[in-house]
């Protein structure tokens, strides 16, 4: 017995919205099914979960916090996958940028220096995902050396350098030697969009690149060019678009998101730089990117719900006593549903018995 | 035993897991499956085979249950991305963080508990020649399997029709259904020998690497091994030569601690990451372009009717 | 998008729903605990929860304790508020990289008590706790420096911060009062939890001529690798010994039990105010498990040893200290270095070789 697709002749565009929706359905029965031989209530998990975190200003705020950096990073991303490069170091690049940016923070901390700082910070910022965005797709090429390879290894590279400042040249003075930095002044820190609350121009800046990125891949030659270069690598030569401009400037691109990503996080939510900055951003960005099918709406949306999720777990732990490890769990299995029904919406699943043939 | 024995030895037993999670991924991409889920795969490995071990109080039952809990990771991804042709990327993302959460509840019962050391099989006579006797001929049997793997690998994929076979669906998987081969078949059985293999690989993490399970233990070596498939440009050969050198580098940085060199242990840890990517550069630059990904790799198979 | 309209109406329900429940809330103590690593660590974390678990063993039903495990540090400013805004009154952070959050969520919510392992920033309602680990590091470093036949000793680090240093330099000094030749080699881990790796820096030592391994990450791997060779070492954060039976020598073991038992009651009694706490072998927040594996005269020396140290006869930076480059350190703790020296340290004594990481 197996399975057999069968391409749907004309997709709905009702079908394609409502997929996700009966896929979290499917993923929060299969979650509560577990949750029930736990011995525990499956509404107050659902509850608890997501409608909670929904419905109140806090958590929202909260939400957008966490989105942010998932957004901004995975925005990029799509412009590489949309040309089919992988890369899978936007981590590295968004300790780079952070790196870079915090620099200038460092360099003019306990100064008098102006309002010029935070930008000056952010445009760095910038500049250090590119640059690190770059180095793999210069080895790619340049030398011909794989892409994932070398992204990957550069994200372990950026992690210990920034560990390193931390604990050494950047270590506060002041700070009984432990692996932290001073803290910003306010000149670089990035100002909260909305007073009193954590939500920064971080979260500005990624609705911007959203809306931006939509132009760009519906309306622009570059988009047009960049979707050929991925769907058909050959038919885009023909058209004289060059592979190689187009691998570094989407490395560029998303790098340089990245990098923004990075020293927004560390100037307007850390406030200092630490060993760590992220807890894997950039590899968690892969699957916002592919969750919301690297389109630019379908990436905010995407980061939003894995914000959520992520909140959720900790509602869990708090309210709930449920361990960490069954949210990751459910999280697992709640984008393998959201996926499955995304390619399903293209395609009818037929059991064929044995000894049918296609 | 010398210091240069010893050495290797600890090589030999960092580079295990690396080259067995690697051999088993280079299979299923090499059918045109890219499968990101290793980390959570041997994650799910190390759980049950520890879990197995202990309460079986069996080394060998523990190792085939890492295998098959690797293999079930893989069928649930074979599944989605074979059976609903799914986006193969997210799913394997979907999978390690599936494979994380899971192996975290499997194995929490078994926090503390621990396993004796499983034995070495020493060839008489031939390990007691110097230098290599101890080095090849008095390891334990994933060492071995290991490298057995590697030869059978290479000889499957190089030299069976079977193995010809996978090779053509993952090259070109249109034109290889056009020939009446079973695209889907042979790639779900790539898959699940890719999961068994990362099964195997966490196993050997817990079982005799450090003989207890504790939540996060693999510690980012499926990515690793990943790249290793990679660094091998898809040739099992080379998945040997990439797994040893990124083994013997993490083990020579911890040396060159202990020798006193007076470098930042920041930038000796990160010898491993930086040998990988001069190497691969090395090998760019006296092969011209290196051996590109299989052709179909990553992208969904739906025949056409 | 459909999903966030479909769950916008939801939410509104539940919080109908939520808001209703609400006012039945029991005057249990809430008290929540911030974790850095998985419960199950069985190291630094894992301590932490028999901590707690010790809270609910004395106090029953007038408490009700919560914990949230695996809090990214660059990241747990929310997972904090979030247990300050669902009720709890008593919150432990139990890792130095939650410093700045745990202060300015503290800040927010002044009638919660805060209580902050290893920093050094208090406020009205934030205390620090901490324990003298390098107390039992002296005595391990006796027995050490007596048990070694290389005359070479070796220690496992996970990162050169003050704590540690500190370590190396009490176990050193320990080493060195028994036997004025011995050497000592240190291996940076570069993690607190990373077994495998672990286990190759035990190896490295052991190849390089180490006898005794002593280690400040948190897996048994590195007791392990000894035992395996025949060779001896010692447990850290717990008492390992069923992991090598015949090459643990003893164990520094965290006891936060009697700490959290106390501040629990101290809130229960209304007498918390904000302080910091540093307890030793005394104060039993560091205790030695059982000697063995030794001979005789070894074990009664390390238990003089500890006796001593408890009684305050002997301090383990009694003056003078000399620094690697023969300078001696100024003595500002009286007869001892002074804590904040201690807290600080970011020099190798004389007779340690290695450089130290800056």
């Amino acid at each position: 017995m197996r399975l057999e697709l069968i391409p749907r002749p004309n997709v709905s565009p009702v079908m394609r919205a409502i997929a996700p929706v009966i896929a979290f359905a499917v993923a929060f029965l299969i979650a509560g099914f577990v949750i029930w031989l736990m011995g525990r209530s499956p509404v107050s998990a659902f509850q608890v979960y997501v409608l909670h975190p929904l419905a109140d200003t806090w958590a929202l705020q909260e939400l957008l916090v966490k989105a942010t950096p998932l957004a901004l990073i995975a925005i990029g991303l799509s412009y590489c996958f949309r040309a089919n490069l992988w890369n899978i170091g936007a981590e590295g690049q968004f300790v780079m940028g952070a790196i870079l940016g915090s620099w200038l923070a460092l360099a003019t901390h306990g100064t008098d220096a102006g309002p010029w700082v935070i930008p000056a910070m952010l445009v760095l910022g910038v500049l250090g995902g590119m640059l690190y965005g770059l180095i793999p797709a210069f080895l790619k090429t340049r030398f011909g050396v794989n892409e994932i390879l070398t992204s990957l290894m550069l994200v372990y590279i950026a992690q210990l350098t920034l560990d390193y400042l931390a604990r050494g040249p950047w270590r506060d003075p002041k700070g009984f030697n432990f692996p932290q930095s001073v803290t910003f002044d306010p000149a670089a820190t990035l100002p909260a969009i909305i007073e009193g609350s954590r939500v920064h121009y971080g979260a500005l800046f990624a609705l911007i690149a959203v809306i931006v990125t939509a132009f760009v891949m519906n309306r622009s030659l570059f988009g047009y060019r960049l979707r050929l270069t991925g769907d058909a690598p050959r038919a885009a030569r023909f058209a004289g678009f060059d592979p190689n401009r187009t691998t570094l400037a989407v490395f560029a691109i998303s790098g340089g998101l990245a990098g923004l990503a990075g020293i927004a996080e560390v100037s307007g939510q850390i406030g200092q730089i630490q060993p760590s900055i992220s807890p894997g951003y950039g590899f968690t960005a892969i699957t916002v990117a592919f969750l919301g099918r690297l389109n630019p709406f379908g990436i905010l949306a995407a980061a939003l719900v894995i914000a959520l999720t992520v909140i959720g777990g900790e509602s869990a732990q708090i309210m709930l006593k449920l361990p960490l490890d069954l949210t990751l769990a459910f999280q697992g299995i709640l984008l393998l549903c959201v996926l499955s029904a995304d390619a399903l919406v293209s395609y009818r699943v037929r059991l064929v018995g044995r000894g049918a043939h296609a | 035993m010398t210091t240069f024995e010893a050495i290797l030895l600890t090589i030999v037993t960092a580079s295990t897991p690396f080259l067995i999670a690697a051999l088993g991924e280079l299979v299923a991409e090499r059918s045109g499956v890219l499968n990101l889920g290793l980390e959570g795969m041997m994650a799910m490995g190390a759980a049950c085979s520890f879990a197995a071990a202990v309460t079986f109080d069996s080394s060998l039952i523990g190792a085939g249950a890492g295998a098959l809990a690797g293999a079930l990771m893989a069928a649930l991804f074979a599944l989605v991305v074979l059976g609903f042709a799914a986006n193969q990327v997210g799913s394997g993302l979907a999978l390690t963080i599936l494979g994380l959460g899971l192996s975290g509840l499997i194995g929490a019962p078994f926090v503390g508990a621990k396993r004796d050391p499983i034995g070495h099989i020493t060839i008489p006579g031939l390990s007691e020649l110097p230098v290599v006797g101890r080095l090849f001929f008095a390891q334990d049997l994933f060492v071995y399997g290991s490298l057995v793997l590697t030869l059978a690998v290479a000889f499957f994929l190089h030299r069976t029709r079977a193995g010809l076979m996978l090779r053509s669906i993952g090259e070109n998987h249109t034109s290889a259904h056009a020939l009446g081969l079973p695209v889907l078949r042979v790639r779900l059985l790539a898959v699940l020998f890719g999961g068994a293999c990362a099964g195997l690989a966490g196993a050997y993490l817990s079982l005799v690497y450090t003989r207890f399970w504790s939540p996060g233990m693999i510690a980012g070596r499926g990515w690793i091994a990943l790249a290793l498939v990679v660094f091998a440009a898809w040739r099992p050969g080379w998945a040997l030569v990439g797994a040893y050198i990124f083994g013997a580098a993490s083990v020579l940085q911890l040396h060159a601690q202990a020798a006193q060199f007076g470098l930042p242990s920041q930038v000796l840890s990160a010898v491993p990451y930086a040998a990988t990517i001069l190497v691969l550069l090395l090998l760019s630059l006296r092969h011209g372009r290196a051996i590109g990904a299989p052709g179909s790799l990553g992208s969904p198979f739906v025949p056409e009717r | 998008m459909n999903i966030r309209v479909t769950l916008g109406a939801l939410a509104g329900a539940a919080a109908l729903a939520l808001s209703a429940g609400g006012a039945s809330a029991q005057e249990k103590l809430k008290i929540g605990f911030i974790y850095v690593g998985p419960v199950g660590d069985h190291g630094w974390s894992y301590q932490h929860d028999v901590g707690r678990k010790a809270i609910e063993k004395a106090f029953g039903d007038k408490v009700e304790t919560t914990y949230v495990e695996s809090v990214p540090e660059a990241d747990s400013e929310r997972a904090i508020e979030q247990l300050a805004r669902t009720g709890h009154k008593l919150v432990f952070t139990t890792s130095f990289g939650f410093m700045e959050p745990t202060l300015k969520v503290a800040k927010k919510y002044p009638n919660v008590k805060f209580e902050h392992a290893t920093g050094f920033k208090r406020a009205p309602n934030v205390s620090t706790y901490a324990a003298k680990f390098h107390e039992g590091r002296y005595i391990i470093g006796q027995i050490a420096g007596k048990m070694s036949k290389t005359g070479t000793i070796g220690y496992v680090g996970a990162f050169p911060i003050p704590e540690v240093v500190a370590g190396i330099n009490s176990y050193f000094l320990g080493a060195q009062s028994v036997n004025p030749n011995i050497k000592i080699k240190v291996v940076w881990a570069n993690s607190w939890y990373d077994p495998a790796k672990e286990a190759d820096a035990g190896k490295a030592l052991l190849d390089q001529g180490v006898d005794i391994i002593a280690q400040h990450t948190d897996s048994p791997a590195p007791l392990q690798a000894a035992e395996a060779r025949g060779k001896f070492g010692f447990g850290q954060a717990s008492d390992m010994e069923r992991f090598a039976p015949k090459a643990q020598l003893t164990a520094i073991i965290d006891n936060w039990a009697d700490y959290y038992v106390a501040r629990t009651k101290a809130v229960l009694d209304g007498t918390w105010k904000s302080e910091d706490t540093w307890g030793g072998l005394n104060a039993h927040m560091v205790v030695m498990a059982p000697y063995k594996n030794m001979p005789d005269d070894v074990k009664k020396m390390a238990e003089e040893t500890e006796t001593a140290i408890k009684s305050g006869k002997l301090n383990p930076f009694k003056c003078p200290i000399v620094k690697q480059d023969g300078s001696t350190v100024e003595c500002k703790g009286g007869a001892a270095l002074s804590d904040e020296q201690i807290l600080g340290m970011n020099f190798y004594v004389k007779g340690i070789d290695d450089k130290l990481p800056q």
